[in-house]
């Protein structure tokens, strides 16, 4: 709905969005009017911090539902979405789940965008045996142990650690000795770092430096210098965007003298931030989980993203759309799937499906382990190569950035080092 | 443990370099809250619609952002000027201001949020500036010019404001509208106009801030909330509306972040400015340069 | 509200509270009732203060924090004992804490007069957001997790006995807050409001007043905060410390009408009520838009609040009668 919304009438247009939602089966077709909707309920992070990622997701998940309604839904009955904005905050979480489940009646349930909105709604999923597909949590699982849990992001089985393992491989396979870890105080990058700090040791890293700072930092130049002053071999930062862009420039400025630098930043995956930055990010190995590449071109993703770019654009979320939105798409689409194949919507039948069934989806082929996370990891490490300044169009073709991990998509080799 | 003398300068330099940052996010609350008593929570609100203004003023037509919070001093002015009216005429005259005052900002900031995202979406917004990622270098020190020059544009702006504050008849009015109302009247001025100008002034500064904001990094609506804290502890830790005050309380600021960050943990960065401010209320609630009651 | 109807409204509200609980079937009730009872509960506490001597405090989110890690620790330091005890070991232990550190605010207010010491309580919430993303024993940054225990005899689900035991507390809160209006300590207060200096000379011992407030206060903010990590099941320092509870907390009583015991509990239940309607119905901005509208027409239009208005519109009826 807030697709509809233009500069010029935003609220009339939120106000119109408001009745599309109340009473979106006035939208199915006449034609299969006499079969019920099969019901997918949702809470999504629509505004808040993560509002901008929620939004984009949003977008994704419309474009598989108008997909899947086009070839004529799912068994034989169109898709219909109930959503509500949980507006990023955990708290709204239980109740949007209740309402869903207990006064909408929907048939399916998926989850929010990220850890803090996933981890309210388990309880309550749990009790009612949903199968729970979840949009990029860090290792919710964990503490749940919920088998009916299926995690899209492709961390791999054990997340928290797999997240950097490609990192601190390509670290290890040039010999360097000594770390720096930087990350900002909150969920994610705390998560990030503790598992890059395991990897770390267990690979036999020294830690020079490990610290973390607070979201709302301004400048970056201090830590930059406080980093360079241990002299890392590798300098690990686990950021959110604002962070990330601030590190970036803040290590070109001072021209950040070491052999690795990126890892665990989010951020640069949006193309607002890569225009941005350009050539500041020449040299930086970060982690990503799908980037153009001839590795990585599976079947449905160019006309996906084609379908999404037209519509991020009046949305005003980010426009090549290639971190989040593909994702988006594809735990909807392992869902479609499942139910497809055992013709059902029995929540032990889907589970058993999707345990055991390797997915063909425009992110490739899924399978998840017995956590609910991927049996194996395929986040990937790439290095940004070869960028001109104030150019988004390169960052939608193939070459900007050079895939070095995992080895099966690999497309190029490590440019070492990042600076001397 | 001997501390490295480049670190050291640098840090000094850094510090510096924020607070003058900080300082431009806190002048014109220095103006309103500070001299006026009106307690607008929703400044930083305004610092971020600037940053708007010169995002896209930037991304559609080139404009370099400093240019663009200059020019657009007058519409905040105005704007600044609207909001007064609307908060004089409910809350000033009937003698509500403080707790009603109080609710009215925090309102008015969630509508300038919601206004923003409605209108451009809750994506990070940066713009391009050929001085971002460059650096002069003197001897040890480094001056990224992505914070010196806002710390040169706030500095200017500062001190012009400074000086047409103690200079002029209209300035003078204004310093003299928060001590002594009467006497203000005897000299023929109206202190709701003086201060409908102070006010408009004072949303004035944020466009400029907002450019300087938008220089320094990405932004997004609900961004302004971060500064909040920030550039109220700087307008008390000054002593509540000198100018000179705020100006020390934002480098102290600045210094005492950059210090945290080089030599401790970032991590208490926050928890340590907000101490001094603790401090300083406890032991000198006036601030550092307030009159003494 | 004369004495007997206002026990009357409170054994009603526990009877229709216990027959909810019994014959309810929808737990979404249960959660949407959950949380506005939470934020009822924060209204209240704030406007003991707030209202009644018009300090504001501006670090609400930090009390309720306070108690919602309190929670935390406690239950994974006994759960390291083997130990499982009641929500009431909870409630008390976060009521504790926050009444202590509502005594030491209540001392800030020997110095610090108005919009300082609002300050001063924004900078306190901002100290222990930092002490909260750097103590690692209750998750730092990362967040904690908080399995949902079973439930005790007599409740069919969590939920049921969450909402109850909010119910109970929010029945508390509104007891306290109208005692102390009607209690010569709340003419105290009242006084403190309108002329602070005034009271003093007139021998009202206003720091033991402002004192008792701010802890009465924060007791009743760190009951509100205390079960918060049971209902959630993950609690970070970002979500825990957010600044709508603070202004929630601020807005409520403000529509509603400060002066009144009754007008933060009306403020929560209409403005609770609308956004949890608003964020089921219109997925959108609109819920934070519709915040800033209300409370900025309120001021503007009511500013002594909803009870304000219904009292002025009486007056003249009765006035032209």
């Amino acid at each position: 709905m807030t697709l509809l919304i233009t500069r010029r009438s935003a609220g009339a247009a939120a106000l119109l969005g408001a009745f599309v939602v109340v009473a979106p089966a006035l939208t199915a077709a006449p034609a299969v009017a006499q079969q019920p909707p099969v019901k997918i309920g949702f809470s999504m992070s629509l505004t808040g911090p993560l509002g901008a990622g929620g939004k984009s997701a949003l977008i994704a998940m419309e474009i598989w539902r108008d997909d899947i309604n086009a070839k004529g839904g799912l068994l034989g009955r169109q898709v219909e979405f109930v959503y509500n904005d949980d507006q990023t905050n955990p708290a709204r979480v239980p109740a949007i789940y209740t309402k869903l489940l207990e006064v909408d009646n929907v048939d399916l349930v998926v989850s929010s965008y990220g850890t803090n909105v996933i981890a309210p709604a388990m309880p309550i999923i749990m009790r009612k045996q949903m199968v729970f597909p979840a949009l990029f949590g860090l290792a919710v699982n964990e503490s749940f142990k919920y088998d009916r849990y299926f995690q899209i992001m492709p961390a791999g089985p054990s997340p928290k650690e797999d997240w950097s393992r490609g990192f601190m491989e390509l670290a290890k396979s040039k010999g360097l000795k000594t770390i720096a870890i930087a990350a900002a105080d909150a969920e994610f990058a705390q998560n990030a770092a503790a598992g890059a700090r395991k990897n770390a040791q267990e690979m036999g890293f020294q830690i020079v430096y490990d610290k973390s700072y607070p979201p709302p930092t301004t400048d970056f130049a201090p830590i930059i210098r406080a980093i360079q002053a241990t002299n890392p071999d590798v300098v690990y930062v686990g950021s959110y965007p604002p962070d990330s862009v601030g590190m970036v420039k803040a290590a070109n400025e001072l021209g950040l003298k070491t052999k690795l630098f990126g890892g665990g930043m989010v951020g640069l995956q949006f193309a607002s931030i890569q225009k941005n930055l350009g050539p500041m990010l020449n040299g930086v190995v970060n982690y990503d989980f799908w980037v153009p590449a001839p590795t990585l071109n599976f079947p449905g993703i160019e006309a996906f993203l084609k379908k999404y770019q037209e519509k991020a654009g009046p949305a005003g979320v980010d426009p090549l759309g290639h971190y989040l939105p593909p994702w988006a798409y594809a735990y909807m689409q392992v869902l479609g799937l499942a139910v497809e194949a055992t013709k059902s919507l029995d929540q032990g039948k889907l589970a058993e499906h999707m345990r055991t069934t390797t997915y063909e989806t425009i992110v490739g082929p899924v399978k998840f382990g017995s956590n609910g996370e991927w049996a194996t990891t395929r986040a990937l490490m790439v290095q940004f190569r070869d960028l001109k300044p104030d150019d988004m169009e390169q960052f939608s073709k193939a070459g900007s950035r050079i895939v070095l991990y995992p080895p099966s998509v690999k497309t190029g080799e490590l440019q070492f080092p990042y600076r001397q | 443990m001997i501390i490295d003398p480049g670190l050291f300068l640098n840090a000094v330099v850094s510090g510096l370099l924020l607070g003058g940052f900080y300082i431009a996010v806190a002048l014109g609350l220095s103006i309103a809250f500070g001299q006026l008593d009106i307690v607008n929570i929703a400044h930083p609100a305004f610092v971020i619609v600037g940053s708007y203004f010169a995002y896209y003023l930037g991304a559609h037509y080139g404009f370099d952002p400093v240019l663009t919070g200059i020019l657009l001093t007058p519409v905040f002015f105005v704007a600044g000027i609207l909001v007064y009216r609307v908060y004089y005429v409910s809350f000033e005259r009937t003698g509500q201001e403080s707790l009603s005052g109080l609710a009215f900002f925090f309102g008015l900031m969630f509508i300038i949020e919601v206004t923003l995202i409605m209108i451009y979406g809750v994506d990070y917004r940066l713009v391009p500036a050929p001085y971002i990622g460059m650096n002069w270098k003197l001897g040890l020190v480094d001056f990224p010019l992505r914070m010196a020059i806002p710390f040169v544009v706030s500095m200017v702006m500062t001190i012009g404001i400074y000086f047409y504050l103690s200079k002029t008849f209209i300035g003078r009015a204004i310093l003299a509208v928060s001590q002594d109302r009467q006497a203000l009247q005897l000299m023929g001025a109206d202190p709701v106009r003086i201060k409908q100008i102070a006010f408009g002034l004072a949303i004035a500064t944020a466009s400029v801030a907002g450019a300087l904001l938008i220089i320094i990094g990405p932004v997004e609506p609900s961004i302004n909330r971060e500064y909040i804290g920030r550039a109220f502890a700087m307008v008390v830790l000054g002593g509540m509306g000198s100018i000179t005050g705020t100006v020390i309380a934002g480098f102290i600021l600045g210094i005492a972040e950059s210090f945290v960050q080089t030599f401790a943990g970032p991590s208490w960065a926050p928890a340590v400015s907000f101490s001094i401010l603790l401090l300083t209320l406890a032991v000198r609630p006036s601030g550092i340069l307030g009159r003494q009651s | 509200m004369r004495s007997g109807g206002f026990w009357g409204f409170i054994i009603g509200a526990l009877l229709v509270g216990i027959a909810f609980v019994a014959l309810g079937k929808n737990e979404y009730y249960y959660f949407a009732a959950y949380v506005i009872l939470q934020s009822l509960i924060m209204a209240v506490a704030w406007n003991i203060l707030g209202g009644f001597t018009g300090y504001v405090n501006f670090g609400a989110a930090g009390f309720f924090a306070v108690a919602a890690y309190t929670t935390i620790a406690l239950n994974k330091y006994l759960q390291g004992l083997g130990l499982q005890p009641p929500m009431l070991v909870y409630i008390a232990a976060g009521a504790v804490v926050c009444g202590l550190i509502g005594l030491g605010t209540g001392y800030l207010t020997l110095r610090l007069r108005g919009v300082y010491f609002a300050i001063a309580t924004l900078a306190l919430a901002v100290v222990f957001q930092t002490l909260a993303n750097n103590w690692d024993y209750v998750g730092g940054a990362k967040g904690s997790y908080i399995l949902t225990p079973a439930p005790p005899p007599f409740f069919s689900s969590y939920i049921k006995y969450l909402f109850f035991v909010m119910l109970l507390m929010s029945l508390f809160a509104i007891i306290v807050s109208r005692y102390i209006v009607h209690s010569k300590f709340g003419r105290g207060l009242a006084a403190v409001r309108d002329d602070e200096v005034a009271a003093e000379c007139m021998g009202v011992p206003t720091l033991r007043l402002k004192l008792i407030s701010t802890t009465v206060m924060g007791v009743l903010m760190g009951m509100a905060g205390a079960p918060y990590p049971f209902y959630v099941t993950y609690v970070d320092p970002q979500s825990a410390f957010s600044l709508g509870i603070a202004v929630n907390a601020i807005a409520m009583p403000m529509i509603g009408g400060t002066a009144y015991w009754y007008g933060p509990v009306i403020g929560a239940i209409l403005l609770g009520t609308a956004q949890e309607v608003i964020s089921v119905t219109i997925s959108s901005e609109l819920n934070v838009f519709l915040v800033g509208v209300v409370l900025v027409s309120f001021v503007i239009l009511a500013p002594s609040g909803l009870v304000g208005l219904v009292n002025d519109l009486r007056a003249r009826v009765k006035s032209r009668a």
